[in-house]
């Protein structure tokens, strides 16, 4: 009968919550994004982890350098800087010099998330800022790829890896076309299984499209993830390309191969979904997926570059609080006749 | 049989699915928990106008005797939930941390406790006879809100009452007050309802019951007798189910416009525990002057379901319950989702008091908040389909005018949006606070 000795504490009701967290949703995404990463190493080698190293290490130092002091810490424990990092490094092509890859990964959260005053109040999908201003900023670097290094060559480093910063930077005798530029530039086609595997030249994290998708379904068992997004990506990339496809078969690529070749992918489930970016509502984010999927293709179709993911997505980013504006849900009991 | 059952499941979109916690008293009978010394009963335990004490420090009363008169219309009477005296009127403790003006009263050790049942005639009442015998018999809705009932029972001209509801849902966790009422007096809440239905003309009810209690469904079933216009709809076990909004879109599909009442589609809708409040009523005589608790949650040593005498100090309750386990942190009215959290053991149960909970930690650990990733959970949950995010940030912002455009004021409070924020944002707390100063700044009285 121990009644009296009990120091009450007082809170707000619900006081109940469900188990997730921001925190935990951060981590979840972190493992969806491993098996990518590791076929990203074996294909790549020893060069594509370092650019992967510099560019988190980019993204966390600016974080920590422009944060509170007293809260340094707890900010960089959210982990979403080192999940820009490396969402940003696997954007990358393998050869990049680290250099680069270090300032890509500071731009992306400097200028893509800090100075819009931190986490949630960004605008633009912070590893798409920093891979937006690294295309603009060392355009050839960017758009160089190199072919796959088979598991003999595991660790040896692209010469360029090492460049000095802000020096010329010298590439190997050998590169390689991604499918997306073969398909452009030559009317060359891939073969499907090259690209469901990952077989290809590419940037790090996207060339595996199996084991990108594997990470996609993890997320969504856990609840992490709007389905509709890519989903919504998915099959407006495979409708809008099918029909193109119908009209010219030789210079436009059918749905498989547009679905599984580029950044595809890796956009549709890793970046798109960024919910912070992403409109708030079911309908918002139909309208923001189907937008995403039809500039991807007439970007790809009729653009410069061969791929248009990273602007599509950075484009309907900032339609995102239009869409939201436009796309409340009708409250319950208003403007309802009931029968 | 199962697949069958969630076929005729009725249900709304949105709303949250916490764990139930209901095992640990489901299968436990109601007992009647004895008298004790001292019983305090707060004038404004009621939502409306405080009531006006009839009796003065001193004065001895009978058991069931008023003791308190409505102070306005919407508000209610309060009799004495034992035979006694009345020591003091006086600042009792009440939840939340605060106190409130309270009739005290002692009982008194050598007197039987008896109620002499003096049953009350219910077929031949006007309109305003049936509404001035529920207030007179000082019920309230007792799932927790105690909304004077009588209130309920006054139609405006123009309107009428079509169907009667009974909320058996009961979807709060932890609560199994309202399932053992359905399942040990099935005839004292049909003969409620038919009293409902016979004063306020209506022509059917239905008692709605979330499908985690089938025994309850099926004994209500069995008793009600064919010419009996009363049926059970079977609900999914979802939060908010009981809140009765919801409670009749689930069961009609129908949206009980913004700002309106059920009364609007022809509807009113009752506590299970309220209904068996009007049966006692009529067939005993027996005002409002005790209701049934569940005592449960991992800091209570043994979970109970209780019959008690209004004003019983928790502390009392508690103790005929075994006491608290140590390391009790957090004691909460109500349920875990809308229940009030208490800061003395002093605070009585009041006609609203659905169950006592107590916690050795507190359940939601929200010490870390994240900021607001925009994952759009708590649009997801909000059962009124409003953005919760955005407001819980005009909120932050104390741009309390602008929350209005994002209709602040259809916000029921069920708290399904911070239940589901994994940054741990109070979202509901801070909508609530937003709406007590829209209300102040309108002048209106909250």
């Amino acid at each position: 009968m121990k009644l009296k000795e009990h120091r009450l504490k007082l809170q707000a009701a619900p006081l109940l919550k469900q188990s997730m967290t921001t925190g935990q949703t951060m981590r979840d995404v972190l493992l969806a994004l491993l098996p990518a990463t590791l076929a990203g190493l074996w294909y790549f080698g020893l060069g594509a982890l370092l650019v992967l190293i510099a560019s988190i290490a980019g993204a966390m130092l600016t974080e920590w350098l422009f944060s509170p002091a007293e809260s340094r810490m707890q900010r960089l424990s959210d982990n979403t800087a080192l999940l820009t990092g490396l969402l940003l490094g696997l954007t990358l092509p393998p050869a990049l010099p680290l250099w680069m890859a270090f300032i890509g990964g500071a731009a992306s959260i400097g200028l893509g998330k800090l100075i819009w005053g931190g986490m949630g109040q960004n605008l633009f999908n912070p590893a798409l800022v920093g891979r937006a201003f690294l295309l603009a900023t060392f355009p050839i670097a960017m758009t160089t790829w190199s072919p796959q290094s088979g598991p003999t060559e595991f660790f040896q480093i692209y010469a360029s890896n090492l460049a000095a910063p802000f020096m010329q930077s010298v590439y190997d005798g050998i590169s390689a076309a991604t499918p997306l530029g073969l398909m452009k530039f030559e009317q060359q086609s891939t073969g499907l299984w090259a690209l469901v595997s990952g077989n290809t030249s590419g940037c790090i994290g996207e060339t595996s499209g199996l084991l990108l998708l594997l990470g996609g379904l993890y997320l969504l068992l856990r609840r992490d993830l709007d389905w509709r997004i890519p989903a919504g990506i998915l099959g407006t990339v495979a409708l809008f390309s099918t029909t193109l496809y119908i009209v010219d078969s030789t210079h436009y690529p059918g749905p498989l191969f547009s679905v599984f070749s580029g950044g595809l992918l890796l956009g549709a489930i890793f970046m798109a979904t960024d919910p912070v970016t992403s409109p708030l509502t079911p309908r918002g984010t139909w309208i923001f997926a189907v937008g995403i999927g039809v500039l991807v293709v007439l970007i790809r179709a009729y653009g410069g570059f061969p791929e248009g993911v990273m602007y599509a997505i950075l484009l309907m980013n900032a339609a995102t609080p239009l869409i939201d504006r436009y796309t409340q849900p009708r409250v319950f009991g208003k403007g309802i006749k009931n029968p | 049989m199962k697949a069958l059952s969630k076929l005729i499941e009725f249900s709304f979109a949105h709303g949250v699915h916490p764990r139930e916690y209901k095992e640990a008293t489901v299968s436990l009978p109601i007992q009647r928990m004895p008298f004790v010394r001292e019983y305090v009963m707060p004038l404004n335990q009621q939502l409306g106008a405080p009531c006006k004490p009839v009796v003065e420090a001193g004065a001895r009363v009978r058991r069931g005797e008023l003791i308190a008169e409505p102070g306005a219309f919407i508000s209610t009477t309060l009799h004495s939930p034992v035979a006694g005296w009345v020591r003091a009127i006086d600042n009792r403790r009440y939840p939340g941390g605060v106190f409130a003006r309270s009739i005290v009263i002692e009982a008194d050790p050598y007197d039987s406790q008896q109620f002499v049942p003096a049953p009350r005639d219910w077929r031949r009442l006007s309109a305003d006879q049936f509404v001035s015998e529920i207030q007179q018999a000082g019920i309230v809705g007792m799932g927790g809100a105690a909304f004077p009932a009588h209130a309920k029972y006054s139609i405006p001209e123009g309107q009428h009452i079509d169907h009667i509801l009974v909320n058996g849902a009961e979807c709060e966790p932890f609560l199994t007050n309202d399932h053992r009422m359905m399942v040990e007096r099935p005839d004292a809440l049909l003969l409620g309802i038919e009293i409902l239905l016979h004063n306020l003309g209506a022509k059917a009810a239905t008692i709605g019951v979330e499908t985690n209690k089938p025994d309850a469904i099926e004994i209500l079933r069995r008793h009600i007798r064919p010419e009996q216009p009363i049926r059970v709809a079977p609900l999914r076990v979802k939060y908010p189910q009981g809140a009765e909004k919801m409670l009749i879109k689930s069961i009609f599909n129908k949206e009980v416009p913004a700002g309106g009442l059920p009364r609007d589609l022809g509807m009113v809708v009752n506590n299970v525990g309220s209904v068996l409040a009007i049966a006692d009523w009529f067939q005993y005589g027996m005002p409002l002057i005790e209701r049934v608790v569940t005592v449960s949650g991992d800091g209570v040593e043994q979970p109970s379901n209780l019959l008690v005498p209004l004003g019983t100090p928790l502390r009392e309750v508690l103790r005929f319950c075994d006491g608290l386990k140590a390391g009790v942190s957090q004691v909460v009215m109500g349920g875990p989702m809308m229940g009030t959290t208490v800061a003395s053991l002093e605070v009585p149960v009041l006609k609203g008091t659905s169950g006592i909970l107590a916690f050795r930690e507190a359940q939601a650990n929200r010490s870390q908040e994240y900021a607001c990733i925009r994952c759009g959970r708590c649009l997801e949950a909000c059962p009124y389909f409003l953005n919760p995010s955005r407001l819980a940030k005009l909120a932050r912002a104390r741009l309390f005018e602008e929350m209005q455009q994002y209709s602040i004021m259809d916000c029921v409070e069920c708290g399904s949006c911070t239940y589901s924020c994994p940054s741990n944002i109070p979202i509901v707390q801070l909508i609530r606070t937003a709406k007590s100063q829209l209300r102040q700044s309108a002048g209106k009285v909250a």
